[in-house]
């Protein structure tokens, strides 16, 4: 192993750690208040990571996010509440089923250029809902209840930290920078021999896989889910946190994540006003910052800036 | 066979509600290569507008036929004024934007008038009865006046439509901007009137479309710019996406689906058979029924 590679799992294993300490040590002696923002966070970080490979750095508009993040938490939910298998493999499995998902809406609608993924997508996401509502054995409208209460700061930041190395780790693979390339020119991209479909489709299961994890965390964090958490606006929620990020950044989307998921703590009294806020940030973004905060960045860039300039590709 | 004759005829009457929105998102697709995703809320847009003249003017109370006209042509001008705001405020900024950003907009301006119009028309109104409705029996088939008004006005929007498109200087322009939006500006056709006009003439139609499934279902929620936008738009795409007729074609034969499946199957598969269709089209023949498939160049 590399000396890079070895600090990448020391610097790993510390964290990982470090949560645990935390789960430990601190969350007992905490507000419970300022403990369930955090769990809230952690859910909605690992939401974005998952749309901000398939977003930013594959630019690939998937519209349905919360569809697979529901597929996730009622697939998870049903294995623990009635196979009884452990919530945490639970949670696993549900992030598979999300992908199996991913694959089934992404093979037909990705072979396509541009467009057409926004509507599929988004009607997935609809469908679901119907489904899930009409499904008795997923409890319907009224929510399933029930399910084995085990997510914890622990639990939820260790599959943060997970899913943050995994796709830290695949966007500086070879494969990595096959997104961006589909993103920044498919046709060029194609013509060097690359299968770009194939590309576009391994992002999408992968961002799936993600928004299905966070979906079974969600599902075992108050014992019951209900088919309306999952609604298209959840969708939105998740897209306007990548695109106010930066499309092409990682840890902009996840800063833009744990800023709007605290923010409306913050501003209980203007609670209704949210989706208007966030509608009025998506088009002011696009007219004056089109590439979001951070654009390609990352935030470690902002503390390499006296290294020599790196060449800006143009 | 009495069934089927019901169906076709329930089918036909929805069809044309959707042939009427789908033709918007298909123009505005043609001059721009936009979803514009803001075109179901210009027609939720439109219900409220027709609700609020038919409330304001007194037609509501007390209905005449001027006057039920005023309320559908005041339905019309509202939501083209709103669609060339749209245009001119959204998406004019962003006229040389990546296709991403712009339809990350038109994501945003749906939401933001879906989000104004829940917070200031409240979640669901009833709206008058402005015109008689009467029952016939034809040979067994339950026919109702209002889908004859639907399909009779219809029917001579779409005549209005075609005569604009292709017999007048409008028309032409508005042909060649789809065709080649470059090469129409170096002929010196005015691009952003052209495109803003498309906008108006699209959103006209969807004002059409608000009154009279206001008018025949006698309510307005700020959600049905949702649903119905996005079916319309796979009607479109059904039909291939850019193409005036296949707009119609593929809102009639999404509307005929519907009904039928519903009919003869079940109705709780009723929403679930517009995106099969779509994604069937899209497997099989991605260019839709009259469109044509296109190669991309660098």
């Amino acid at each position: 192993m590399s000396r890079g590679v070895l600090a990448g799992w020391a610097v790993f294993a510390a964290l990982l750690a470090a949560v645990w300490g935390v789960e430990v040590f601190a969350v007992p002696w905490t507000d419970p208040y300022l403990t369930d923002i955090v769990i809230r966070i952690g859910f909605s970080l690992l939401a974005v990571m998952g749309l901000a490979l398939v977003l930013g750095f594959t630019g690939q508009f998937s519209l349905g996010h919360a569809g697979f993040m529901a597929v996730g938490a009622y697939g998870s939910a049903a294995l623990s509440v009635y196979a009884g298998l452990h919530p945490m493999l639970g949670v696993l499995l549900g992030g598979f089923a999300a992908a199996l998902a991913g694959a089934a809406v992404g093979l037909p609608s990705l072979r396509l250029s541009g467009d057409y993924l926004a509507v599929v997508t988004l009607g997935f996401n609809q469908i679901i809902i119907v489904l899930i509502q009409n499904t008795p054995t997923l409890g319907g409208a009224q929510g399933l209840t029930g399910i084995p209460v085990a997510t914890n700061f622990g639990w939820t930041f260790t599959w943060v930290l997970l899913g943050a190395f995994f796709i830290r780790n695949l966007l500086q693979s070879a494969r990595g920078r096959v997104f961006a390339a589909v993103r920044d020119n498919e046709i060029a991209t194609r013509s060097l021999g690359i299968d770009t479909t194939r590309a576009k489709v391994v992002a999408f299961v992968i961002g799936a896989f993600w928004a299905g994890i966070a979906g079974g965390l969600i599902a075992h964090y108050r014992s019951s889910i209900f088919p309306s958490q999952f609604q298209f606006d959840r969708s939105i929620e998740i897209l306007a946190m990548v695109v106010l990020g930066g499309t092409g950044s990682l840890s902009g989307p996840l800063l833009a994540a744990g800023v709007l998921t605290a923010l409306p703590e913050l501003l209980r009294p203007v609670a209704e006003y949210r989706m208007v806020i966030y509608s009025l940030l998506l088009i002011g973004m696009m007219i004056v910052r089109p590439k979001g905060l951070l654009g390609n960045g990352e935030l470690t860039d902002l503390f390499r800036r006296r290294r020599p300039a790196k060449k800006e590709a143009a | 066979m009495t069934l089927f004759l019901q169906q076709l005829l329930n089918g036909l009457s929805l069809g044309a509600i959707y042939a009427l929105i789908a033709l918007g998102y298909t123009m505005v697709y043609g001059t721009l290569q936009l979803i514009n995703f803001a075109h179901g809320e210009v027609y939720m847009m439109g219900a409220f507008a027709a609700l609020y003249i038919a409330r304001y003017t007194g037609v509501a109370d007390n209905p005449t036929l001027p006057g039920v006209a005023m309320v559908a042509v005041g339905a019309m001008t509202a939501c083209a004024i709103l669609g060339m705001l749209i245009e001119r405020l959204a998406y004019r900024p962003l006229r040389n934007a990546s296709r991403l950003n712009m339809l990350i907009t038109a994501i945003g301006m749906s939401l933001l008038l879906q989000n104004i119009a829940l917070l200031s028309f409240g979640a669901l109104q009833n709206f008058p009865s402005l015109l008689p409705e009467t029952q016939w029996k034809v040979i067994g088939v339950a026919v109702r006046s209002n889908d004859l008004v639907i399909l009779g006005v219809t029917l001579s929007l779409m005549v209005a439509l075609t005569v604009i498109v292709e017999r007048t200087q409008i028309g032409r322009a508005m042909r060649a901007v789809s065709h080649s939006r470059d090469a129409a500006a170096l002929m010196g056709i005015p691009v952003d009137r052209v495109v803003a006009f498309t906008f108006a003439l699209g959103s006209v139609l969807a004002g059409a479309a608000a009154f009279l499934v206001a008018m025949d279902k006698h309510s307005v929620r700020p959600d049905m710019g949702m649903t119905g936008g996005l079916k319309a738009f796979v009607a479109a795409v059904l039909g291939g996406i850019g193409s005036i007729p296949g707009a119609v074609a593929g809102g009639l034969l999404l509307g005929l689906a519907e009904t039928f499946v519903s009919g003869y199957l079940a109705s709780t598969y009723r929403d679930a058979i517009a995106f099969l269709l779509l994604i069937g089209i899209l497997l099989y023949r991605p260019a839709g029924l009259f469109g044509k498939s296109t190669v991309e160049k660098v």
